[in-house]
């Protein structure tokens, strides 16, 4: 299991996909794939388990779709936006 | 809670006096059934005409017209009203109040207000030091009373800031540019003038109550999400920056600050380091935001006044994501209102409205 950062914990996220950050006052929206990713986040699931859900949930076409380079830029996206810190890694 | 509260600054202009949402969070607290009385210095300030939020008004002397003025104008609006509470929301205005204390005192009207030492510490002038006294950072900041100065500070960074002491900020990118902002602001504002190094990131700033001891009654955090050509918040969003709220806290505990004030700071989001701007000894015009967040922060300022205990747990949790965004109406204003606070400069509505006051 990963650790879930304080502010990652924090975040207030709705079922259509409206998230709120209470420490800096952003917003954003997301998809249904990465509503799944965040609450997996904020659960301090591991990648593996993330990719697990993932597939288990969406129609992945093997192949065709890279569900950890998927996850790795979500991730990105949190750095980005401070939601995790820039140091951050998912085991 | 029957009070008779005045309050100042109700010049609800496009850059807002503090004092009609004082006055709406009071009336939006369900245990307040007072009167309030509206402290205005022109004829024309909206706050008079607001008669949802302000039952009645008396006009006051500008603060360059001298404490007696103000103290005899007090001593007659008593006279007229019965004040049980003060609560003064101007910068300008605050030395007058707080060397009015005694007089106040005597009146038996209530005050929360900081001491001229608190008030003198917190000033712009005095920022750096303040800084080094409750461990703030603080952007590097020179006092300037001559503009010989300015090209004397080969150590600043550009750019800068040129504030006056009360207000205004004008963005200079080099050193002939804050010559012109030094002439400019001494012009309006007049001496000393502050260059501040330009700081990165978001503005953050917090509404709050020091109890005098050094605790702190409640705070909350707000990001500006929609600003004015003037650079004044016209929409917000409550947020919990744990650097803004603990700044805060340390600037309470430094210098004991007593009422509400409102700090200022700069945060980078990447670093997560602050820089404290500036500290304003007063509500600000958006602190209704901490009564709908669920803190209201001018009705325990009231208690307090009033000389009543407040528990600071009833104000320690808000809830973080509460928005406001201003609206400017038209209010309909008969001439017979206007007439009279023009020629008796007082406007008493509170018989008609509630007898039982």
């Amino acid at each position: 299991m990963n650790q879930p950062q304080e502010r990652l914990k924090d975040l207030a996220v709705n079922d259509s996909g409206f998230v709120f950050d209470p420490y800096s006052g952003a917003t954003f929206s997301t998809n249904a794939a990465g509503l799944k990713i965040l609450a997996a986040l904020k659960d301090g699931e591991p990648r593996a388990n993330i990719a697990t859900m993932l597939r288990d949930t969406f129609e992945v076409i093997e192949g065709e779709n890279d569900i950890d380079r998927d996850i790795d830029e979500f991730v990105q996206l949190l750095k980005r936006n401070y939601v995790v810190d820039s140091d951050f890694t998912l085991e | 809670m029957k009070l008779t509260v005045a309050i100042t600054g109700i010049n609800a202009t496009d850059n807002p006096g503090p004092g009609i949402t004082v006055a709406r969070a009071l009336r939006a607290h369900p245990d307040f059934k007072g009167r309030i009385v509206g402290l205005a210095y022109d004829t024309l300030d909206p706050g008079i005409y607001a008669s949802e939020m302000i039952d009645d008004v008396f006009l006051i002397p500008y603060p360059s017209a001298g404490v007696e003025a103000l103290q005899d104008r007090l001593r007659y609006i008593n006279e007229r009203v019965h004040l049980d509470v003060i609560l003064p929301t101007l910068d300008s205005e605050l030395p007058n109040f707080i060397a009015s204390v005694k007089v106040l005192d005597e009146l038996k009207i209530g005050h929360f207000m900081p001491t001229q030492e608190q008030l003198d510490l917190r000033s712009k002038q005095h920022l750096v030091e303040l800084g080094e006294r409750a461990d703030l950072p603080v952007p590097k900041t020179k006092v300037v009373n001559d503009v010989s100065e300015i090209f004397e500070f080969k150590d600043l960074k550009y750019p800068v800031f040129v504030k006056g002491v009360f207000y205004g900020a004008i963005r200079a990118t080099n050193i002939n540019e804050a010559a012109a902002a030094f002439y400019a602001t001494v012009a309006k504002w007049g001496l000393p003038v502050l260059i501040q190094e330009a700081t990165h990131g978001d503005e953050i700033d917090v509404v709050a109550v020091g109890d005098g001891k050094g605790g702190l009654i409640g705070a909350v955090a707000m990001k500006k999400t929609f600003l004015t050509d003037k650079g004044k918040g016209w929409a917000g969003i409550a947020v919990r920056d744990p650097q803004a709220l603990d700044a805060t806290r340390r600037f309470v505990e430094a210098t004991k600050w007593r009422g509400p004030f409102e700090l200022e700071v700069m945060k980078d989001e990447a670093t997560g380091e602050i820089n404290v701007l500036e500290i304003n000894p007063r509500f600000p015009a958006w602190c209704f935001l901490s009564a709908g967040a669920g803190a209201n922060l001018p009705y325990a300022c009231t208690l307090l006044a009033a000389g009543q205990s407040v528990n600071p747990e009833d104000y320690s949790t808000y809830e973080a994501g509460t928005m406001f965004v201003r609206i400017a109406i038209d209010q309909i204003v008969s001439l017979k209102d206007f007439q009279e606070i023009a020629t008796t400069g007082e406007l008493i509505r509170t018989l008609a409205k509630n007898p039982e006051l």
